[in-house]
């Protein structure tokens, strides 16, 4: 059983494109940062155009009515799909292809706001990402959106070990990816818990002090020499 | 072939590519043009497919996960700038009000009629029971509220619609704007109900006009009241119909899927429903502006009020039924 929930987008060229969809709690939490924006900017827009009588209230409703539904909309459409909080959790909204959000399906993400916050607070919105396998909310579904992951390119593990060793053949990339992983974390973990992870390989590493050869082969796998 | 010898020989090429992706990356959505010149455009087409090939070939021959992921972010992040969907918004947005949107609105007259139905037929019942019983009112709101009602609508008042004294029609103006294009926007999304709440809110509001119609009628407040709406009932409820018909086509999307999934067709459904919302937003910010500045004056006679909002109905009506008719259909 896959634990993991990664989209598998075909492109036209058939590549694999590989998308990590967001779940609601880093979700909620890039709502959170954006709405203490809006906050903010409202209460200052206020206080300023108090000051100008009833041209400067108009102007404020009429600036509330716009952050209130379109703030997603430009960040979306023209600030590479992520607003301020979403920037901040590390997460962006796509179409389902995987391409840059088009303009109607982030007006159509963002008006159906109105029912995914039924009957409180996103209730609709939070049940509907948790039974959907690519938590997707009402306005994603209509609007064929998602939102994932931003993936930052791999960073080159470091590693306290000098030199290079090859990997045993027959390993698969998940194993690799299990290697270079370990070989990440060395420094987290206490000198027994490296220990006893590395020795469950043991039978299959040439023969040394496995945590070392381990590294060793994280630097083969990376290139470094 | 090695990883060492693939990398040697195309290492090049991918530091090439990763140089035209920053380039993209960096230029703003709202340019046309950025970032890279006009010969670049087919050599950074010609990379894209050659990385999509190596990262193919990378993942076939087992090379390290390092270089798989790399040449994944490579691919990625070229996917997202080739099929890059840039809106260019200045002749769209023109074409889309002179002969999209009332071809759209014809398209779908079924939900139009539909919506207008739910609109005007409660408001028509409520208005002739309220004059046939007028205690009836006192069912559809508090007393409080219809004293406000009456106040607004003094015809010795100087200004109307609006309650306070001391506001400014910019103050309304902004009000109408905040307050009418949310609602329009809560009848359309709530239309994801199975079309019920969009029925609701047009039945509401159906029954709260028709009821203040009717009051205001029977004590002889009808003057300044439908001069008031007239004027700019012209944009304000057609586009409350249109807006419940978009509502009401997203909820039949589900009720009725036809031979698609339930999704695919809510999505089809989703993205015609949005393009009349355009339209409604536009028809509001101009309700918005002729309610604040021309159907609240009271230095504005009646009559005149009367023949500026027939003559608004007969233009609105005319371009929903003739625009973009020559040629397209």
């Amino acid at each position: 059983m896959q634990l993991d929930n990664v989209l598998y987008i075909e492109t036209p060229e058939g590549s694999d494109l590989a998308l990590h969809p967001a779940g609601s709690g880093v979700r909620i939490y890039a709502y959170a940062i954006d709405l203490l924006i809006k906050t903010a900017v409202t209460i200052v827009v206020s206080i300023v155009l108090g000051l100008a009588g009833g041209l400067g209230s108009g102007l404020f409703l009429i600036l509330f009515f716009l952050l209130q539904w379109f703030y997603p909309v430009w960040f979306e459409v023209w600030r590479d799909g992520r607003t301020p909080g979403k920037k901040r959790a590390g997460l962006r909204v796509l179409s389902g292809d995987g391409t840059p959000v088009t303009f109607s399906a982030s007006m159509i993400r963002n008006l159906l706001r109105a029912v995914d916050f039924l009957p409180v607070f996103y209730v609709a919105g939070v049940l509907c990402m948790v039974f959907d396998r690519n938590f997707r909310r009402l306005g994603d579904l209509a609007a064929d959106t998602l939102v994932v992951y931003v993936q930052a390119a791999a960073e080159p593990p470091q590693v306290a070990a000098n030199g290079s060793l090859p990997i045993p053949p027959g390993l698969s990339a998940e194993d690799q990816r299990a290697l270079l992983a370990f070989a990440e974390r060395t420094r987290d973990l206490s000198p027994e818990r490296q220990a006893e992870l590395a020795d469950v390989l043991g039978p299959i590493l040439p023969p040394g002090d496995p945590v070392m050869t381990i590294q060793k082969m994280a630097n083969g796998i990376v290139g470094r020499l | 072939m090695k990883q060492t010898q693939f990398e040697a020989l195309y290492a090049e090429q991918w530091r090439r590519f990763a140089g035209y992706l920053k380039k993209l990356e960096s230029g703003s959505n709202l340019r046309k043009r950025d970032g890279l010149e006009e010969n670049d455009y087919n050599e950074f087409a010609r990379l894209y497919r050659r990385v999509c090939h190596y990262h193919a070939l990378a993942r076939d021959r087992d090379y390290s996960v390092y270089l798989i992921d790399r040449l994944a972010d490579l691919v990625v992040r070229g996917h997202q700038q080739f099929y890059r969907r840039r809106t260019v918004f200045a002749d769209a947005f023109l074409r889309f009000f002179v002969a999209e949107f009332p071809q759209l609105v014809r398209r779908e007259i079924s939900f139009v009629s539909l919506a207008t139905a739910l609109l005007y037929l409660p408001a028509l019942a409520l208005l002739l029971a309220v004059l046939w019983q007028p205690t009836l009112v006192y069912a559809m709101m508090s007393v409080e509220q219809v004293q406000n009602f009456e106040a607004m609508y003094n015809p010795a008042n100087d200004h109307f619609g609006s309650a306070r004294d001391a506001e400014t029609n910019w103050h309304m103006f902004g009000f109408y704007i905040q307050n009418n294009i949310g609602v329009a926007f809560r009848t359309f999304a709530s239309g994801l109900v199975w079309g019920l709440g969009s029925v609701f809110f047009l039945v509401f509001n159906g029954l709260a006009f028709g009821a203040v119609a009717g009051h205001l009628t029977t004590v002889g407040f009808h003057q300044p009241f439908y001069s008031f709406v007239i004027g700019h009932g012209s944009f304000e409820l057609t586009a409350i119909v249109i807006a419940g018909a978009a509502g009401l086509k997203l909820g039949y999307s589900l009720l009725a899927p036809g031979s698609q999934s339930r999704l695919a067709s809510l999505r089809q459904a989703a993205g015609v429903a949005i393009k009349l919302i355009y339209g409604v937003i536009l028809m509001l910010t101009l309700a918005a502006f002729v309610e604040a500045f021309w159907s609240s004056s009271g230095y504005i006679s009646f009559a005149t009020k009367y023949w500026g909002g027939v003559l608004l109905w007969v233009l609105v009506l005319a371009y929903l039924a003739l625009g973009g008719r020559r040629g397209a259909e």
